[in-house]
């Protein structure tokens, strides 16, 4: 009765994992694929690494995505945080509901909607005001702090909430001014939190295909949008071999960070 | 036909600083004057407004006001010219302001089938996948959560895992896989089951594959924190009291996960309904879905009106009532917390 | 300290006293290790039926293991589980006949107070009519009528418990199992649930089982206590039994306050030992059952109120303690003293205030005498 549990639930686990990792599995076995018919096996080769080193296009693609998924981490986390601390220390206020709805509403917004409205507000206010002048690196980024901020502000937030308020009001009472004990004591406090949305908003970035679809312009195009006219011509062993470089870079940060914790856990047992 | 050039400044266009301010203030809802108000009287700290007015005037200026925009030029007509639309305000020549609102587009969305097809058959998509999700989500979270205590945390790493690899690449993944001599095939055909490759790719099924791969972390990552949650001694106590373990995951198990089961159903409803790329790569011409109807109307029809069109009727058919329907159930859920503690 | 006199009254039938009665639940050399840590460690115990009968121990002394493998929540290790003489060591929770009362109650919070009630009664099937009768007669029972379609977070703590408690014996079980069941109420409360307890046990002449690690608890309700420590039991015995007699150092300082003095057996004459504490300087003379060969390490027991204190030097060479009053503590009904002997250690002392208003005839840094009869004491060999 018990072994049978175990085991219907362990089966479910393997199928579930199994779903989840044999496609990026087969991604990174064909990467290594001679031929360039991704389906079928011609030998060992690594010469799709090579191509993809002089692909400039891509190169240049992945760097304008890599800038702009940083300038979008920092930013959102700024504005995540000033958002965080109103929902979770204002209180009360009369807006407080037009706030809310605004910080929540690009979390169940379309993609396809978020990047048509700012498209068109783009073009609107160029025709009033003349900027921006041309669309790109700046549209993006603007497009993607709109909407990865709400993402950090629920992560902010919810740290927030959880934190013990009464060492806010130690600073303060020991006569620290506010702004004072949000550097001094909040932040640290919630800097888990913070580096947590900072790499929220960095893949939620990185990974943006249709927002930055609408928003960019002829001559900047972002990795995925230069991915996904690849991709759509059909399969290539280029975007496989890119995808493994993605996969292994990701792998190691994981298992640097859950290095890191581990020690950190450690060290705080052996305290 | 070039629209005409409006200086911003320009007195030539009073008509439409009126309204925008008028919008302006509905946006605002007339929050902004009462906190200027409320610092003038010193009963508001300058500290905290300006820590509330930054995120806020951003989203209001690159999220509300965009909407505005796309409803104004939802009621425009296609033109040939940059911007591709005509404007609702124009100067007839002797100096009278013609405000001409166009409802073609809206009338088109409900004359022409594929646009309420695909309305409908997005809904039905997303609903099926979120089932599936749930099926295959929710014994894993329960697998999750019973298993051994040290072995939780690197299980569920592995659940959260691929979201951090680019998602376009995982849903491209599933083309190799799918093809007609994709991987899934040669794999059928060499254990014998089939002897020609089924058509799988650029199938409702691809589409449904697609989403249920792409969405299922955020099916199991609610479930897991409610069961998780669920305190183990009420399970014994149905044991104590006579409840065989199976029994006692339908009476007391499933009725008390219910909160992560909507919230993990909405994670993945309300993104699956929008969805672009997955019916883009791995559907085919039957699979229209709203998103990438959107999509075509805008880059290969460069209908911006239309598009506009099918935008507002989005926002009202789907996310609104979904929106209504999370707010809802979150109350609910706020009461079943307070159930569980 | 004051200990409750107990609020059963004297019971003249003692089963565990007679020969003839079969005990209800059997615990022969029961074990359960939780990897290298023994949580129970051969275990042996018998109760009988229409007992009260209380684990008492502290955190971690195996007492709430050991009533989980009752319940069957819990396997043993090795050893076996017998209630109403039916081997139940492997039998799951759901077949046996004794129900439980869970520390946190384990109301479920989906359920109004009616369905927490009745759902042990839909598990073995019973009828509608049947049900709904005995649910009300739970709720009678309990007192909670008028809560019967609240749900748990709609009550109070002390309503949540009778709550747990009409659940967990609305399917007449033999055996009721209590984890620690005041554990969650304020003080007041407790003290009156306490009695509220008892009553409805002698109501009903169900056996209970309760896991306490307080004292006070299980000394005014229990009809018998077993004190556990380190996954094993010290001692067995009726609350009286326990506090006048440890068998101890663990149970005569656990229980109560106690002063405890290391010396020797120097001799011993009509069942009174005579013991030489090296550390005190003091000879003293108690009685104990069993004589104990010259030499033999021991302990002395001594409650704080089986002392007196007096300014004049008594004449007695046995049980005299010399020392200067170094804390008073006025209680109301008592007065606790310390006294420090010449060797620093502490002596608590308390005395009971008769009369009002008088001066207390001691003061600190006063030179007092400790006094007391050989009967007060008790030998703890070591």
């Amino acid at each position: 009765m018990r072994r049978w549990r175990s085991f219907s639930l362990f089966s479910v686990l393997a199928f579930g994992y199994a779903f989840l990792y044999v496609p990026i599995l087969s991604l990174i076995v064909y990467s290594f694929n001679e031929s360039r018919l991704v389906t079928v096996w011609a030998g060992f080769s690594t010469k799709w690494y090579g191509e993809l080193l002089q692909n400039d296009q891509i190169l240049s693609a992945a760097w304008l995505s890599l800038k702009i998924a940083v300038l979008n981490a920092s930013g959102s986390v700024v504005l995540g945080s000033l958002a965080g601390l109103v929902l979770a220390r204002f209180g009360r206020f009369r807006g407080r509901t037009a706030f809310t709805t605004l910080i929540t509403a690009p979390l169940v917004m379309p993609e396809v909607i978020i990047g048509l409205s700012l498209l068109l507000m783009f073009v609107t206010l160029q025709n009033f005001i003349g900027w921006p002048g041309e669309r790109g690196m700046t549209t993006i980024t603007i497009a993607h702090l709109t909407f990865s901020t709400a993402y950090v502000t629920v992560v902010i937030q919810s740290r927030l909430s959880q934190m013990d308020v009464s060492i806010e009001e130690a600073a303060l009472d020991l006569g620290a001014k506010p702004a004072k004990v949000f550097f001094v004591i909040t932040v640290p406090v919630i800097a888990p939190a913070l580096v947590a949305g900072w790499l929220l908003a960095f893949t939620l970035s990185l990974d943006d295909l249709v927002i930055a679809s609408f928003v960019s312009g002829p001559g900047a195009s972002t990795l995925p949008m230069v991915v996904y006219s690849s991709v759509r011509l059909g399969v290539s062993p280029q975007i496989n071999a890119l995808a493994t470089i993605i996969v292994c870079i990701v792998t190691v940060a994981i298992l640097i960070a859950g290095f890191i914790m581990h020690r950190q856990e450690k060290q705080r047992r052996n305290a | 036909m070039m629209p005409p050039p409006v200086p911003p400044s320009a007195p030539a266009n009073p008509a439409s600083f009126t309204v925008i301010g008028m919008l302006w203030r509905w946006l605002l809802g007339f929050t902004f004057v009462a906190r200027v108000r409320g610092l003038a009287m010193g009963t508001v700290s300058w500290g905290r407004a300006l820590v509330t007015a930054v995120p806020f005037l951003w989203l209001i200026l690159f999220f509300g006001l965009p909407f505005l925009v796309v409803l104004k030029i939802s009621f425009s007509q296609a033109v040939i010219a940059q911007p591709p639309y005509t404007p609702l305000l124009t100067w007839a020549e002797d100096g009278i302001m013609v405000l001409r609102i166009n409802f073609q587009n809206y009338l088109l969305l409900v004359q022409d089938s594929l646009y309420w097809m695909a309305y409908l058959n997005s809904v039905r998509i997303a609903a099926i996948a979120t089932v599936a999700c749930l099926l295959l989500g929710y014994p894993m979270a329960y697998a999750i959560s019973k298993a051994k205590a040290e072995l939780r945390v690197p299980l569920l790493m592995l659940i959260i895992l691929p979201f951090w690899t680019s998602f376009l690449i995982r849903v491209y993944a599933w083309i190799g896989i799918l093809k007609t001599n994709g991987l899934l095939n040669n794999v059928l055909i060499w254990l014998g089951l089939i002897d020609q490759p089924l058509p799988l790719l650029h199938t409702e099924f691809s589409v449904l594959v697609g989403i249920v791969y792409s969405y299922l972390p955020f099916m199991v990552l609610p479930l897991y924190a409610t069961l998780s949650r669920m305190d183990e001694s009420l399970l014994e106590a149905a044991a104590d009291l006579g409840c065989r373990p199976g029994k006692a995951f339908l009476t007391i198990t499933l009725p008390l996960s219910m909160p992560g089961v909507i919230a993990g159903s909405m994670l993945v409803f309300i993104p699956a309904v929008g969805e672009f790329v997955i019916p883009d790569l791995l559907g085919g011409p039957n699979t229209l879905m709203i998103g990438k109807v959107l999509w075509t109307e805008f880059f290969s029809n460069k209908d911006w009106p239309v598009a506009s069109a099918v935008a507002v009727a989005t926002l009202l058919l789907l996310v609104v009532p979904i929106v209504r329907f999370q707010k809802a159930q979150e109350e609910s859920n706020k009461k079943a917390e307070e159930l569980a503690r | 300290m004051p200990v409750a006199q107990g609020v059963r009254a004297s019971q003249s039938l003692e089963a565990w006293q007679d020969p003839k009665a079969r005990p209800i639940v059997q615990i022969e050399n029961v074990t359960k290790a939780f990897g290298p840590h023994y949580a129970v460690d051969d275990v042996s115990l018998e109760v009988f039926q229409g007992e009260f009968f209380s684990l008492l121990g502290a955190s971690g002394c195996g007492k709430t293991t050991l009533l989980r493998m009752l319940a069957g929540l819990e396997t043993p290790d090795s050893g076996r589980i017998v209630i109403d003489g039916v081997d139940m060591t492997h039998v799951p929770p759901y077949r046996r006949p004794v129900n439980m009362m869970f520390q946190s109650y384990a109301l479920f919070p989906h359920m109004t107070v009616e369905q927490n009630i009745a759902f042990g009664l839909r598990q073995e099937g019973a009828t509608k009519p049947q049900i709904r009768e005995r649910v009300a007669e739970m709720l009678r029972l309990v007192r909670l009528e008028p809560y019967a379609k609240r749900r748990p977070h709609q009550l109070s703590g002390g309503q949540r418990q009778r709550v747990a408690l009409a659940r967990s014996l609305a399917k007449h079980p033999r055996l009721l199992l209590l984890d620690e069941p005041l554990g969650a109420l304020d003080k007041k409360l407790r003290e009156h649930t306490q009695f509220e307890l008892v009553n409805i046990q002698e109501q009903l002449g169900t056996t209970f089982i309760m896991v306490t690690h307080d004292q006070e608890e299980a000394m005014t309700m229990s009809t018998r206590i077993a004190v556990m420590d380190e996954g094993r039991i010290l001692q067995i015995g009726s609350p009286s039994t326990i506090y006048e007699y440890p068998a101890t150092r663990y149970v005569a300082d656990f229980i109560g306050s106690v002063n405890l003095f290391d010396g020797r057996v120097t001799g011993e004459a009509d069942g009174v030992l005579v013991i030489h504490c090296d550390e005190v300087g003091a000879t003293m003379a108690i009685a104990h059952g069993e004589p104990l060969p010259a030499g033999a390490p021991v302990s002395v027991a001594l409650r704080p109120e089986k002392m007196t204190v007096t300014d004049v030097k008594p004449e007695s060479e046995f049980n005299v303690l010399r020392g200067v009053v170094s804390e008073i503590a006025y209680l109301g009904d008592v007065s606790i003293y310390h006294v420090a002997l010449p060797n620093k250690t502490l002596v608590r002392v308390q005395l009971t205030n008769l009369a009002r208003h008088t001066s207390s005839p001691l003061t600190w840094e006063q030179e007092v005498w400790l006094t007391w009869e050989p009967e007060n004491g008790v030998v703890l060999q070591s």
